[in-house]
């Protein structure tokens, strides 16, 4: 048999009963709805289990539950439901596509629902739009470097420890969990994870200041909410970023708030 | 089966191989700064080719417009690329060149790519890591702050860059910064959750799109003077693979049934590395990463059926195989080779796992020999993920890893200046056909998608501006009009079928068709038993497929349909073009050519040219142009990873 698609089957069988948001579209005020005894086995990943839910619902001429995935990987910030109260649901340093149902009791009770905050609004279902998250980005989110014309790679060595740091902090996915979880929908681990990964290379030093400027005079301006060191985005994060950027970020916002206070009162420069 | 017309001219330069890259440059055409900005290029995909893209010819003054079905560029599919990058930078000081690296890949792909073209991107390949250093790309560093590299399969020589395990994340957060950087600016407009559904064709040129926004459900056209796809590969034709879940050959297929070739869609890679199937739920299979196989070990028991646990079955009882046949690259042989040799030693029975589909992938030794802290600074992340996906821990008991689909080399027939043979159509990254022939090679990816979009199109748009004059067109042209009424026309055809099963049930079993027939090995009878299943479930699906729910509005059942409804036209060509390649070659494996132990039996006299295929109208044989590969500096040899 050459078959890997045939996979093996007999292994155990679990039940849950499931409370889903379902909302038409963004003007539908939407509503809890139940789902009960829904099959699945425990090797399922969690959205493996909505897909045979949705098969299910569809085989009866129902519409499907919408909700964003893509990778599958824990890797692409697409997939985005809170399980029980908790964004990607109780596995810790997990998105919940990687989440499997070997992580719940047969016969659990789970209630999904979309991302909760102002500057996520629902589409339809469990999908919301992210688009603040891109505009945050292109506020000031980068490097200023064009194509072409740049230096050795090797030119400028970093410190590892440098580069380390770097990369714990690029690790973001951009899920919005983060939001999800706040109290205050604060959107402070992303912003602060983009400003420290380009702030621990030499490149992102440059624009240090200006891109914390800029980058969380965006996110004000999308209507997330302020920080109140719940720390609940660290908990939930599922690449466990430390709430340590914040800091970070908070550092370059108010050198940057400084260094403008005193072009300021330089009367803004020569004419 | 003798070709339909002359010969396609791939547009390459002659002459010296290291200076045709250069001399074609100081040849090309340019266009005049001021007058840039009165072109509009309409990107479609925003993937590491697409957002590179995109963001270049932005900061050169092209007016952009792109598009991708995300809700986010960040989160296209090059995201979740793990291993690494290759660039000929030689920092190890270990005999590497762009020339070793053109060599490899040429080797690599089976002499089935185009010289010219590898070239090319062994050239840029150096250009690539400096300029994801300056955008700040975090790279793996060595404590003296300098670069680190890692081996991939297929080379001899550490040439590959990496950032941790996310290696595509990384690259691909570059990109969509460099990007976001030019839609703050206004020199892009973004598009997302937005799909292309046609091309628009006037007076034999591409100048548009046709497009259906995702939540509103509203089909819409966009006209420009050029179009670019960087829409991806079709690895999901087979169902399962490791690509996305949306990953699509919607935009490609539609583009050739407006006239586009399609080329050598048979070449399908098989990724020797996956985490095994675990039931018919499946919705998609996991990676993992290639470069474990720089420290994982290889075997299956020495007799078949072994029941054992691996701990209880002692050395002399395991088989490396690819150790014991490939003595010179052991663990780290070529894909194809590392895959095939998986499915042999499971169809002998000496599988393991549930089923008996599976290898072992053992870090023991390596752990004992490094240390685990060392194994955990290497792979942590992708050992995590293995142990959430199966509940094993890989520290203790080996990995089991099975072969999956994970990458098309097949594509849409590009020349050496990325255009199709459609004119103003130039096609970028895993959606065109260039650069990998039959097979690629671990960390090529990365590395063709950004040369494709931060050093290739940039240069040859230009000329094609410069040296075509074009009236400008609006959406107001009939063809806008017809294309679009077409458009709107198809999704109602969807959804008015109203039958019993679901889009996914069609998938699956198209998926579960292709694997066990055009999979890891073809052979005549079950490609021709293909060829006649595949239009039965077509036409099985436009009467009974259920596609719940309306048009205008976010409707994810209607956007799998229209996915599917193209796989099951594309699946076709990959089969049709799988039986008339009488050969094996790279990824394309004919049982009936091979020697006797095993090995790929490829015929250059007959078969070394490029198929590039036209589409000829429904229910017609598509007709199949020839595009001549010649090898004027690796000679052609038999691959040998002996
Ligand atoms: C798990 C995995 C690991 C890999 N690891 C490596 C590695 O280590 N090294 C390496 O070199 N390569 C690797 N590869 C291969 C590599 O990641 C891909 O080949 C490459 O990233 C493709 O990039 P792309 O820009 O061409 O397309 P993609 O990244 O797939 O982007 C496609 C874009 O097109 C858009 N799109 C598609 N269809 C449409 C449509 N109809 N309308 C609008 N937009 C559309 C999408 O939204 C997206 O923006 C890996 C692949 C996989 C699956
Ligand atoms: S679907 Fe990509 S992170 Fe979950």
């Amino acid at each position: 048999m050459s078959a890997q698609q045939s996979g093996h089957q007999g292994h155990s069988t679990m039940k849950v009963t499931l409370h889903v948001w379902r909302q038409k579209d963004a003007r539908d005020p939407g509503r809890m709805v139940g789902y009960p005894n829904v099959e699945c086995s425990p090797d399922m990943s969690f959205l493996e289990m909505l897909d045979v839910l949705n098969e299910r619902l569809m085989e009866k001429g129902e519409e499907p539950i919408a909700f964003d995935s893509d990778c599958r990987e824990g890797i692409c910030g697409a997939c985005s439901l809170t399980v029980n109260g908790i964004p990607h649901g109780p596995r810790k340093g997990t998105t919940v596509c990687q989440l499997h149902m070997r992580s719940f009791e047969d016969g659990a009770e789970l209630f999904i629902e979309p991302w909760r905050a102002k500057a996520f609004p629902v589409l339809r279902d469990l999908v919301v739009d992210r688009s603040a998250f891109d505009r945050i980005i292109e506020a000031g989110g980068f490097v200023s470097v064009r194509a072409g014309g740049c230096p050795d790679g090797n030119a400028i060595p970093v410190p590892k420890e440098e580069a380390d740091q770097a990369m714990d902090a690029a690790a973001c996915i951009g899920c919005g969990a983060c939001v999800a979880a706040c109290p205050n929908a604060a959107a402070m681990l992303f912003v602060g994870a983009k400003i420290s990964h380009l702030r621990h290379l030499p490149q992102g030093q440059a624009e240090q200041k200006r891109r914390a400027q800029a980058m969380v005079d965006q996110m004000d301006s999308e209507g997330f909410g302020n920080c109140s060191n719940y720390l609940e985005c660290e908990a939930v994060c599922p690449k466990e970023i430390s709430v340590k950027v914040i800091a970070e970020m908070n550092r370059d916002y108010l050198s940057a708030s400084l260094t403008r206070e005193e072009q300021k009162n330089d009367g803004g420069g020569a004419g | 089966m003798s070709a339909d017309g002359p010969l396609l001219d791939g547009r390459c330069p002659t002459g010296p191989i290291e200076t045709r890259w250069e001399r074609c440059k100081a040849e090309l055409k340019l266009v005049n700064p001021a007058n840039k900005r009165k072109y509009k290029v309409l990107v479609v995909g925003t993937g590491l080719a697409g957002a590179s893209a995109a963001a270049t010819l932005a900061e050169l003054g092209y007016q952009v417009h792109a598009f991708c079905f995300q809700d986010s560029p960040r989160r296209a599919h090059s995201i979740a690329a793990q291993g690494g990058i290759n660039a000929a930078k030689n920092y190890q000081n270990d005999g590497d060149s762009v020339w070793r690296l053109f060599h490899d890949t040429i080797k690599g792909g089976d002499f089935r790519a185009r010289e010219s073209n590898v070239h090319r991107l062994a050239e840029c390949s150096r250009n690539i890591i400096d300029q994801c250093v300056a955008q700040g790309v975090p790279f793996a560093r060595e404590y003296g702050g300098l670069l680190d590299n890692r081996s991939f399969g297929g080379s001899q020589v550490s040439r590959t860059f990496y950032a941790r395990g996310q290696t595509g994340q990384q690259l691909l957060i570059g990109a969509y910064q460099a990007l976001a950087r030019q839609i703050g600016l206004r020199r892009v407009k973004m598009s997302p959750r937005t799909e292309m559904l046609d091309v628009v064709v006037v007076n034999g040129v591409a100048r548009g799109i046709v497009v259906r926004d995702l939540v509103s459900g509203k089909v819409e056209t966009h006209a420009g003077d050029a179009v670019v796809l960087a829409t991806g590969g079709y690895g999901n034709v087979f169902f399962l693979s490791t690509n996305a879940k949306g990953c699509n050959v919607t935009a490609t297929w539609r583009a050739h049934k407006k006239g586009a070739f399609f080329a050598n869609p048979c070449y399908t890679q098989i990724h020797p590395t996956c985490i095994p199937v675990s039931g018919d739920h499946q919705s998609k299979l996991t990676l993992m990463s290639e470069s474990l196989r720089n420290d994982g070990r290889i075997w299956v028991p020495k007799t078949k059926g072994d029941a054992r646990g691996p701990d209880q079955i002692p050395e002399d009882e395991r088989d490396y195989y690819l150790e014991r046949r490939y003595p010179s690259y052991g663990n780290l042989a070529p894909r194809d080779i590392a895959s095939r040799s998986a499915k042999y030693a499971c169809d002998e029975g000496r599988g393991v796992g549930p089923g008996g589909l599976g290898v072992y992938l053992d870090f023991s030794d390596a752990i004992k020999r490094l240390s685990e802290p060392v194994i955990r600074e290497r792979y942590g992340n992708l050992f995590e993920m293995y142990e959430r996906i199966t509940g094993e821990n890989p520290y203790r008991v080996p990995m089991r890893i099975y072969p999956a689909v994970h990458y098309t080399m097949g594509g849409l027939w590009v020349d050496y200046h990325l255009m199709s043979n459609l004119p103003g159509l130039f096609v970028l990254g895993e959606a065109n056909f260039s650069d990998h022939g039959a097979n690629r090679l671990g960390a090529s990816a990365l590395m063709q998608g950004l040369a494709d979009g931060y050093f290739v199109i940039p240069y040859t748009l230009g000329h094609f501006f410069a040296s075509t004059k074009q009236e400008k067109v609006t959406t107001d042209h009939p063809e806008f009009k017809k294309a679009l009424a077409d458009t709107n026309a198809y999704v109602a055809r969807l959804l008015a079928v109203n039958g019993k099963r679901t889009v996914d049930s069609f998938h699956k079993e198209l998926g579960k068709l292709l694997w066990d027939k055009v999979g890891m090995a073809r052979d005549r009878a079950g490609l021709q038993e293909t060829l006649k299943r595949i239009p039965e479930l077509r036409e099985e699906f436009w009467k009974n497929v259920f596609v719940p729910g309306s048009g205008e509005a976010l409707n994810q059942s209607l956007e799998k349909a229209g996915r599917v409804a193209d796989f099951l036209e594309f699946a076709e060509l990959l089969a049709a073009d799988a039986l008339e390649r009488e050969e094996s070659c790279g990824g394309h494996f004919r049982t009936e050519y091979q020697t006797a132990d095993g090995e790929a039996v490829r015929n250059d006299e007959k078969f070394c040219y490029v198929a590039a295929w036209e589409w000829k109208g429904d229910g017609k044989p598509a007709a199949l142009h020839q595009e001549a590969l010649n090898y004027e500096f690796v000679h052609l040899a038999t691959r040998s990873y002996k």
